[in-house]
């Protein structure tokens, strides 16, 4: 492992670490509101880790939903990840097996994020860097949502110290990074329309796989650039991500 | 500390079913020798096609210090930085929800 890429890892995964703090802190705080112990709420976020679905599901569990429906709608908010793992396909194929699974067992949205900017902007993908970056969030996350699940009691309501408001505002910053791709607002646009369709009519989690859907057909129709995009220009056009 | 097994299982269930997305995408695209141009337009679109997802719906449904508290965190983000879109939102919602707003 290459000791300074693992170390930028750490570095860069830190933000992203401090700002999903609250949202492990939630989730451990909603889970035991919900019926969990302590030691399930940290057992999923060790092994789920997907900080969107593990609300859904704790969600469903307090609704007493039947077990397979919880499991599916799981899937259908992490569904995404499908389309994750195939962008990142091109960066990764380096890696050997073991690091392959570590890779895809901590793909969460950040940290693909981060990802695809350092492979788009030419940079070297190496599994030291990635694992450092993931890491930095993974053990935090499960700490979080313990020390959640221990203050849940105190909470009381999430919305009375704001706590709401912090989940859509990270996720609109990390759409606003994208915002230099071809055909950025068009598919934004749509995908925003389509979801809050889909919200309505279909109704959650249905709503993230519709909506991204919708964008994703859009880009795959509109004309395409005129070449292919060129890595040096996109990294020179590339701002430093601070995510 | 209570561990019940059938809540177990259904994490485990609900691990495995992660697991699968996070990984499926790529075992699909490595099975196909080449991407097609348009294929590769529609997964540089992914990611803000999904994430705009989350926050578009949280617009809508909110209540309006939600949708201040967006507007505002959109325009600290194209203007200052990320970061800061968290603590303005935040800011906006603890005012308007503490302050005597509507």
């Amino acid at each position: 492992m290459n000791r300074a890429d693992f170390i930028e890892g750490l570095r860069g995964g830190f933000a992203v670490a401090l700002a999903s703090a609250p949202f492990g802190a939630l989730f451990g705080a909603l889970a035991v509101e919900n019926g969990m112990s302590l030691s399930e709420a940290a057992f999923m976020s060790a092994t789920v880790y997907a900080g969107a679905s593990q609300m859904v599901g704790i969600e469903l569990f307090g609704h007493h939903v039947q077990a397979w429906l919880i499991v599916l709608s799981i899937l259908a908010v992490n569904f995404r990840h499908v389309l994750y793992s195939a962008a990142l396909a091109r960066y990764i194929g380096h890696f050997t097996p073991v690091q392959k699974f570590f890779t895809f067992f901590l793909l969460v949205d950040p940290q693909f994020a981060a990802a695809v900017k350092r492979g788009e902007a030419g940079r070297p993908l190496t599994f030291a860097w990635y694992f450092g970056f993931a890491i930095i969030i993974y053990i935090p996350w499960i700490l979080t949502s313990i020390a959640g699940g221990l203050l849940g009691g105190f909470i009381g309501d999430p919305k009375a110290i704001g706590l709401d408001i912090l989940l859509p505002a990270y996720f609109l910053g990390i759409v606003l990074g994208f915002r230099k791709r071809d055909n950025f607002l068009p598919v934004a646009l749509v995908s925003a329309v389509a979801s809050v369709f889909a919200y309505r009519y279909v109704g959650s989690p249905w709503h993230v796989s519709l909506g991204a859907a919708a964008g994703i057909v859009l880009a795959a129709l509109l004309p395409l650039p005129p070449q292919e995009p060129d890595l040096e220009a996109d990294a020179l056009q590339s701002e430093v991500h601070e995510v | 500390m209570e561990f019940d097994l059938h809540m177990a299982l259904v994490i485990i269930a609900a691990a495995v079913a992660t697991f699968a997305t996070r990984i499926g995408g790529y075992i699909l695209i490595t099975r196909m020798k080449s991407i097609p141009p348009r294929m590769e337009a529609a997964l540089n679109a992914v990611p803000a096609a999904v994430l705009t997802t989350l926050v578009a719906p949280a617009f809508f449904i909110g209540g309006w210090e939600s949708k201040l508290a967006l507007v505002v965190a959109l325009f600290v983000g194209l203007r200052i930085s990320h970061t800061w879109m968290l603590v303005a939102a935040w800011i906006v919602v603890m005012i308007w929800r503490h302050a005597g707003g509507l």
